[in-house]
């Protein structure tokens, strides 16, 4: 019959409506600012630079390679190359940012820049209350703010920096053997070398 | 006069005392701005407190707490909302239609508040009895469209163009069932001044009213009445043209700032205009519900059922999704405009059909078969296939 639906549907309603008063496991909503729940692992809103060690500004990852400005859709990392180099956690000397700036204003959250970072040194954060007064420079981030620590990386995505932490130590030992391989095979070398001094000098061309 | 009567005719007594401090010939003057001051006061803070009634209502209904911050329980949100909409920029569209745009909002409030006029909220509490006063309303009623075009024409934007085009097409599409709807209680009482019809409505039997909701023609009238009233008044279930996830706001789109809260002021007085037209015609206006209560105040009677009627269209919204236009527009001419038309015939009968109960067998029978068999038809599964285009050769 026609309204027939209709009376049912108020009738959910009405016992939504009252259920609302009596039961709170109805209620669906969090007060916020009072109440919290934490975020879920996946969670993600804006970049932040992982450093390793105490010292932020010295044990950044990033290496200035300038990739994540050039791959950001919206254009909000600036980035400006060191004219020096520092080792990096293999020891290899790099160069690193000495401006490293996010507009987190224009930033869209598509985490791009974490994909193609080939130093695992940029990574999204799940701090998301991030509101100013100042909407232009209060919403560029420089260096300093955005340097995290691993410690912090880990506290917030625990699964994924434990596989970021087996790939570096992985790469660091790979580096390593070859380093010390390379060092083995120059060191035969020289080994070689020094036992068979006479024929080299026979090999030259006589004048 | 005993302290029941002092007490039904406070506001009267009032107006009386203070218009006493003017020279006499200035007298009716200041009574008549009395009551208007008092219809300008008493509305918007009535829709006031029904935005933030709707707003936690509606937040029940969905097992949410709604607003909760500005002041205990929430309770001072209107204010905040006030405050917020003056201090607002307001943008004006560099090719909308300047002085349209303003007039709009300005027409629609004015139109909604002239209607008021007529609509008596308790013994001897209109502004104008007039002998025509409902036919006032409706003729009022009928410019708020006017103004929604206006609006919706000079911001010179697709959506508010179509939000208006299709506001326009629902109002004027239900205007024609409020209308026949209302005729009935005219019918039956011989009068279009709306306090004649109250009256009317004011004997007793036992201890139950006479209202003209407790009569077949009355009850299908009102029924017509309510679903005709909440299409004329844009609300839900027949938002559409505001829908808010296809139109943004429909024609206000290009609002903001005070305009767009003189629009959100004129929809819902409107509301309660229409609303207290329905107690009006249909549910004794101020009378009280049953005999034994007519010490309360007849002003309180009305604004109690005044509330009803918000909480009922609160709820109404709480619960029905939105119609589509084909829906909304096949709704109100194929069931809709018969059965006010059938009502009428009805409501013409049970006049000429004497006292007894037979009158009562035969308008029920009649309406609910007529309800029976066009429900059987609007209901009937249309069989909607894929769309089959055909091009010009």
């Amino acid at each position: 019959m026609l309204g027939e639906a209709i009376l049912k549907g108020l009738a959910v309603t009405a016992k939504n409506f009252a259920g609302s008063f009596v039961s709170e496991e109805r209620m669906t909503t969090v007060q916020y600012p009072e109440e919290r729940i934490a975020p879920i692992e996946n969670t993600r809103d804006f970049p932040v630079l992982i450093y390793d060690g105490a010292d932020p500004m010295a044990g950044l990852r990033c290496v200035a390679c300038q990739i994540c400005e050039k791959e950001c859709p919206p254009k909000c990392i600036y980035i400006t190359k060191s004219a020096d180099k520092k080792p990096d956690y293999v020891g290899k000397p790099q160069f690193y940012p000495t401006r490293f700036d996010i507009d987190i204003s224009v930033c869209m959250s598509c985490q791009i820049c974490v994909e193609v970072c080939p130093f695992e040194a940029i990574k999204m954060d799940t701090e998301f209350e991030l509101s100013t007064t100042d909407r232009f420079g209060g919403l560029l981030f420089d260096r300093e703010q955005l340097a995290k620590s691993n410690e912090y990386y880990h506290s917030i995505h625990p699964t994924e920096a434990a596989e970021v932490d087996a790939r570096l130590a992985e790469e660091k030992a790979k580096t390593e053997a070859k380093a010390k391989a390379a060092a083995e095979a120059a060191a035969a070398k020289a080994a070689i070398a020094a036992a068979t001094p006479k024929e080299a000098p026979a090999k030259e061309p006589l004048p | 006069m005993s302290f029941i009567q002092s007490m039904d005719q406070i506001f009267i007594t009032l107006q009386h005392w203070i218009a006493g401090f003017f020279p006499l010939w200035l007298q009716p003057a200041v009574m008549a701005i009395l009551a208007v001051v008092a219809i300008l006061g008493a509305f918007p803070a009535i829709f006031a407190v029904t935005t933030v009634l709707e707003r936690k209502g509606l937040g029940r209904m969905q097992n949410r707490l709604g607003p909760n911050r500005v002041g205990p329980l929430g309770i001072l949100q209107p204010v905040a909302d006030g405050i917020k909409s003056l201090t607002k920029e307001d943008i004006v569209p560099f090719t909308a239609d300047g002085l349209v745009h303003f007039l709009a909002p300005l027409v629609l409030v004015t139109a909604v508040f002239l209607g008021f006029a007529v609509l008596p909220v308790g013994r001897n509490m209109v502004l104008v009895n007039m002998d025509a006063g409902l036919f006032f309303f409706f003729a009022i009623g009928a410019s708020v469209e006017l103004s929604i075009f206006m609006a919706g024409w000079s911001s010179r934007n697709k959506y508010s163009l179509l939000g208006a085009m299709r506001a326009i097409a629902q109002m004027i599409s239900y205007e024609v069932p409020l209308l026949l709807s209302s005729v009935v209680a005219v019918m039956i009482t011989g009068s279009l001044s709306t306090t004649k019809i109250v009256e009317a409505q004011g004997g007793f039997t036992g201890i139950f009213p006479h209202w003209y909701v407790f009569t077949p023609w009355g009850f299908a009238g009102f029924i017509l009445f309510v679903i005709a009233a909440l299409a004329e008044t844009n609300r839900s279930p027949f938002d559409l043209p505001e829908g808010e996830s296809e139109l943004v706001a429909g024609y206000f789109t290009e609002y903001s700032g005070f305009k767009f809260a003189l629009f959100f002021l004129g929809e819902y007085l409107g509301m309660l205009s229409i609303a207290g037209f329905g107690i009006t015609l249909f549910l004794g206006g101020w009378g009280a519900p049953f005999s034994f209560l007519g010490f309360i105040p007849s002003w309180l009677w009305f604004f109690l059922k005044l509330f009803a009627a918000i909480s009922f269209f609160i709820w109404l919204r709480g619960t029905l999704p939105r119609l589509r236009q084909d829906q909304l527009m096949n709704f109100a001419w194929k069931f809709m405009l018969p059965m006010a038309l059938l009502n009428l015939v009805v409501a013409g009968a049970w006049r000429f059909l004497g006292e007894g109960w037979q009158r009562w067998i035969i308008c029920s029978v009649v309406l609910l078969a007529a309800y029976f068999l066009l429900g059987r038809t609007l209901m009937r599964h249309q069989k909607l296939g894929p769309r089959s285009y055909r091009y010009a050769e």
